[in-house]
């Protein structure tokens, strides 16, 4: 196991971490109060005063933030901290609605860094590894995030950015890096390439550590990647709203933990807003502890998952968030069954036949929601005999239905043939007209 | 004695597929003596006998078809009823099952010629010959 980057926080007693996390709160309700329009109106219409909010367990008065709350206030409606405090903006790309203007000052970009520079440290990295930044840099945080938090470690960045593939895999050839930060089906993208080339991820560069997300992505995924590149992949989380990416996985590779001095962290009954117990699945919750811009209280991520206390064996005392599962925006619901794409992605990635890139097309026939599952066959899964392909597509779709509990049509394509991203990969296609 | 490679492409049931294949078979100057298309809904397996295999295989394999090789046998088939029978039959009896088959004829040979991908190609090539039907080289095929 790594050590650690700040160890007195990273390592502090619960108790001590439960009573910093109840002061913070207290202050930062106070804070918002004072300084946020949107905030002392919402508490307003809540009926709640910043000393309402007495004990940790207060958190659950407090009204939800939502993403159209950012949206509605567009740019800057929601910010606390006056416009000369700020030192940067980010924008959303609004994939899913209106752009939202996330605001910086020095010391939100201080906290986000030192957050990533104890989840690098986490993960193994140091001052002696080569960091490859494929994030994209510009408006989107994953770039300038991952940037910062390397260098604060001490590492070398090499701040390639998306695309260029051929010349990324040269590079990390020429300049030995150690380490990639980008989406998990960039870096499937990158070890097609790469073979390609007739460059061996395993024997030709001196890769070692994938730190991937900015997607949901699932376990399987990570065997596939890690048997086939000898790295080790572990799971990197944040969204633009909180800063960024801003957690990851340590050596442990069992949970995210999220720096509960930073953040305090709850899961919620997606439906009713109630929390729900350690361990269950549900949508997270953040409360930012300390960052001054753009403070949010109690922000529905709209990401699901499940939150867990215990000791982690790395010595860590914060919490850990379990992967991913996706985003409530991502949720298909065909014929009144819920569909997550990395539910259908963790099938796939077990049946050695099928290729990395895969897609859902979801149409409606007549009354019926159909949902087609498009797949590359691999070199190796191809038989010339029409009965094993068709064999090969039966079983895709019976390991489907045995997950997702409803039928998927499943159509072999030929390599190649799906679109290829370069960061986020867009797997669903729904034709439906509602 | 070197078997006949047969080439096998999986290919996706949309237009111009074939035509692609047809012409990065055309560029490279490699000619195709059989063809077969076997089709199963959205997709689909072109199996080819070309005169040269390994060029073949390598042109299409550069453009990034999923492409394979398997041993085929070529046998020479009289033009007549009881042709294909004859054939078929002595592998029947003799226990070896056909995967699947294709024929063809060229203006230079006499004979029709039949593609076999059997599940024994030893016992096959053996039974065959016990019974006089020939069958042809990798060499006679490329020559035609």
């Amino acid at each position: 196991m790594s050590g650690y980057w700040d160890p007195h926080i990273e390592r502090m007693p619960l108790e001590n971490l439960h009573s910093l996390q109840e002061d913070r709160l207290k202050s930062v309700v106070r804070y918002v109060y004072d300084h946020s329009a949107f905030y002392r109106q919402r508490f307003k219409e809540a009926n709640i005063m910043p000393e309402d909010i007495k004990s940790l367990a207060d958190v659950t008065k407090l009204p939800f933030t939502r993403k159209a709350d950012l949206r509605d206030n567009y740019p800057t409606g929601m910010f606390s901290a006056p416009k000369n405090q700020l030192v940067r903006y980010h924008v959303s790309s609004g994939t899913t609605g209106k752009p939202t203007v996330v605001g910086y000052t020095r010391g939100d970009i201080e906290t986000w860094s030192e957050s990533l520079a104890r989840a690098l440290t986490s993960l193994g990295l140091s001052r002696d590894d080569v960091v490859q930044v494929g994030y994209g840099y510009g408006l989107f945080t994953g770039g300038l995030g991952l940037h910062y938090g390397a260098e604060r470690i001490g590492a070398a960045v090499l701040p390639v950015g998306t695309g260029n593939t051929e010349r990324q895999i040269e590079l990390m050839q020429d300049l030995g890096t150690t380490a990639i930060a980008c989406t998990p089906s960039y870096f499937l993208h990158m070890m097609e390439v790469a073979e390609r080339m007739g460059v061996s991820i395993k024997n030709d560069t001196r890769l070692r550590v994938g730190i991937f997300g900015a997607e949901p992505w699932s376990i399987e995924t990570r065997e596939r990647i890690e048997s086939n590149t000898g790295i080790d992949a572990y799971d990197i989380y944040g969204t633009s709203e909180i800063s960024g990416p801003l957690f990851t996985e340590c050596q442990a590779k069992n949970g995210i933990h999220v720096w509960g001095d930073m953040f305090l962290t709850e899961v919620v009954d997606p439906n009713t807003g109630e929390p729900v117990a350690e361990g269950e699945r549900g949508e997270l919750v953040f409360t930012t502890l300390h960052k001054f811009a753009l403070p949010l209280i109690r922000y529905r991520i709209g990401d699901l998952s499940a939150i867990s206390w215990e000791a982690c064996e790395c010595g860590r005392t914060h919490p850990r968030i379990m992967k991913i599962m996706g985003r409530t925006d991502d949720m298909l619901i065909i014929r009144g069954i819920n569909v997550f794409p990395s539910q259908v992605e963790s099938v796939l990635m077990r049946i050695p036949e099928v290729g990395d890139h895969w897609e859902i097309v979801v149409d409606r026939k007549g009354p019926l929601d159909m949902m087609t599952v498009r797949v590359e066959l691999t070199e190796s899964g191809f038989s010339d005999k029409i009965g094993d392909l068709m064999r090969l597509e039966n079983k895709v779709s019976k390991e489907l239905k045995g997950v997702l509990n409803i039928a998927a049509e499943v159509e072999l394509v030929e390599p190649g043939t799906i679109p290829r991203s370069m960061g986020k990969a867009k797997r669903v296609t729904d034709n439906r007209k509602v | 004695m070197s078997e006949i490679k047969q080439i096998s492409l999986f290919v996706e049931n949309r237009p111009g597929r074939t035509a692609k294949v047809a012409k990065t078979l055309s560029d490279a100057g490699v000619n195709i003596r059989a063809l077969t298309i076997a089709e199963a809904g959205d997709f689909g397996v072109i199996r080819m006998v070309l005169d040269d295999a390994e060029k073949g295989y390598k042109v299409l394999k550069e453009n990034a078809f999923t492409v394979s090789m398997t041993d085929v046998l070529a046998v020479e088939m009289k033009d007549q009823p009881g042709g294909l029978y004859e054939i078929v039959n002595t592998l029947g009896e003799n226990d070896v099952n056909v995967d699947y088959a294709y024929a063809f004829v060229t203006a230079k040979a006499q004979r029709a010629m039949l593609i076999l991908r059997v599940d024994d190609i030893a016992k096959a090539r053996k039974v065959l010959d016990d019974k006089k039907i020939k069958i042809a080289t990798k060499e006679e095929i490329q020559a035609i």
